[in-house]
């Protein structure tokens, strides 16, 4: 097993609705979908966002796009044009996904990074 | 086979792009979103002034620059720059387009804030879709209130001739299906169709975000980002379709790059409600169909709900945010130290607010917590401190509290120069469901 962010084997992208952040995470690799499922549960994605969701957090999985999207409820101090958050729209949420480190077994990394 | 391009992503978008949709290849629609939930607020506060304004400016620009190519080549118009005054939008755009014979379309009946009284009175609730609350609880402060329509009113528009369709609130996935429906004669009940029109639209909808821009995979290998192409569907009466742009521009469509779009605002994917269908984003099917080129099929829908989506405004307090920039060395300890003195001086002025919000610019604005600590010898640290609350004045004292840290603070700051910041009234933005049975899409088609 290794260690890896998310970085290494996903993209994402982040919008709002409201109050409510939404996460989609994307595995660069077929392969890396199931490793998506198993390791980046909802319990796991609300405590990464301890701090910045105060809410609950909902999954849904799009095994066609090999993604998996995520709702942080409450994560943008009120939302929209009340939000004082310099990124009111959780923009970059995206991006904070994949700070988080999951195991993934060592056969399964590729040898180039695909995020030059 | 039709193109269907999008020009526009949202109200400020690239003023050049629709006409480099026009210009660099050929298509047969051009879409243009205008509308964001608090644009209608601002239109409806402009055409309070002054009857004739309260649409799309932007909108009736481009039609004068884009006029002699619309005109010679047949280009269709479809966009949502009606705003809350579809009719003075007809009116600016004959006059821009300085010719006779093309037909003008307007679809209006969006606006519903002069039935809401009737409406909450009648017993619909129209109630906060997140929090549960009543209209009637700011019922007073709500300055504006348009409906979401979706694609059929502009199929319906087109089918009555016009080759430019001007609306007002309308679902940005609609002004993409409703050429679709109008061109292959969809019905509005083959769920199957109507979805996948509306996932065309949902991919296109915010402009070069589905063609490599705000792309993160391999960004610094994407072509060209200055030129960036804006996308064009190439749609098929079956409902498969390519999601392509024109040959050389720049920019990249991949599946990695159609692949962020579709999640983007996504909620449930099984479930992405329109006034037009229900949209499965489980059942996508994406194939790689050569350079710059990807293959959607295998879409399934559902039916559409009795509900329109209802977009209302209301003003709700007031905010201003402060910045200061903190150099080297100690950056961030200089930032904090700030933060703390301003908050004392705060309390001591016997300021209240609903929310006092600090983040610093360089170490945590975007990711808060998750980005640690930031390195001792940080260069720089852009303290930036914002408040709200329902009193103005409360606010406005805010305001005059950020300059004088430059002098009686922690040293070695700048970035005033913009002087104090400014205040700014917060109109907040309503969600609602309304029974399709109270509105009714007002449709109209005049020669120019």
């Amino acid at each position: 097993m290794a260690r890896v962010k998310l970085l290494r084997i996903a993209h994402a992208r982040s919008g709002d609705k409201g109050d409510t952040a939404n996460v989609g995470l994307i595995a660069l690799k077929p392969e890396y979908y199931p490793v998506l499922v198993k390791e980046v549960t909802a319990e796991r994605v609300q405590e990464h966002f301890t701090g910045i969701c105060f809410g609950r957090v909902e999954r849904f999985e799009l095994p066609n796009l090999g993604a998996l999207n995520f709702l942080l409820h409450e994560s943008l101090d009120g939302g929209g044009t009340l939000s004082l958050k310099a990124d009111a729209q959780g923009k970059t949420y995206s991006a904070a996904l994949l700070r988080m480190e999951i195991d993934i077994p060592d056969e399964l990394l590729s040898k180039d990074p695909v995020h030059g | 086979m039709i193109r269907i391009a999008n020009g526009q992503g949202f109200w400020g978008d690239s003023l050049e792009a629709p006409l480099e949709q026009i210009r660099r290849g050929p298509i047969d629609y051009l879409t243009l979103d205008y509308l964001a939930e608090v644009t209608m607020s601002i239109l409806q506060k402009q055409k309070s002034r002054d009857p004739r304004t309260g649409y799309a400016r932007d909108f009736v620009d481009m039609i004068a620059r884009g006029a002699p190519d619309i005109a010679s080549r047949g280009i269709k118009i479809v966009a949502n720059a009606g705003g809350v005054n579809p009719e003075a939008c007809r009116e600016a755009v004959a006059k821009a387009l300085n010719r006779h014979g093309i037909k003008i379309g307007v679809v209006a009946g969006d606006d519903i804030l002069q039935r809401l009284e009737d409406l909450t009175s009648r017993g619909v609730e129209l109630k906060n879709l997140d929090t549960g609350e009543p209209l009637s609880t700011i019922l007073p402060r709500v300055q504006s209130a348009n409906v979401y329509f979706g694609g059929e009113p502009i199929a319906f528009t087109l089918a009555q001739g016009a080759q430019i369709v001007i609306t007002g609130r309308t679902t940005d996935t609609g002004l993409v299906l409703g050429p679709m429906m109008y061109e292959f004669g969809w019905k509005d009940d083959d769920w199957d169709r109507l979805a996948a029109g509306t996932v065309a639209g949902h991919t296109v909808e915010c402009g070069a975000q589905c063609t490599g821009g705000n792309c993160q995979v391999d960004w610094r290998s994407i072509p060209d980002l200055a030129d960036i192409g804006y996308p064009i569907i190439e749609a098929e009466p079956d409902g498969t379709f390519v999601i392509t742009k024109h040959e050389g521009t720049g920019g990249r469509v991949s599946v990695a790059s159609i692949k962020e779009q579709l999640l983007y605002e996504m909620g449930d994917p099984h479930t992405y409600i329109t006034p037009d269908c229900i949209a499965d984003f489980t059942t996508i099917h994406l194939e790689p169909a050569g350079e710059n080129r990807v293959r959607f099929s295998g879409i399934h829908g559902r039916p559409a709900t009795d509900m329109y989506k209802v977009s209302i405004s209301y003003s709700a307090g007031f905010k201003a945010t402060g910045m200061l920039m903190y150099s080297w060395p100690d950056a961030y300890a200089k930032a904090r130290a700030a933060d703390q003195i301003l908050r004392a001086r705060l309390d001591r002025l016997g300021l209240r607010f609903d929310s006092i919000h600090t983040e610093f610019g360089g170490a945590n604005a975007c990711h808060g917590p998750l980005a640690g600590e930031p390195p001792r010898d940080i260069a720089e640290i852009m303290l930036r401190v914002g408040v709200r609350s329902p009193d103005r004045a409360q606010v406005e004292r805010f305001t005059k509290e950020i300059a004088p840290l430059a002098l009686n603070g922690p040293p070695t700051v700048t970035g005033l120069g913009s002087g104090r910041p400014k205040v700014e009234e917060i109109v907040a933005y309503w969600p609602a469901l309304l029974p399709k049975s109270e509105a009714w899409p007002e449709i109209s088609v005049e020669e120019s």
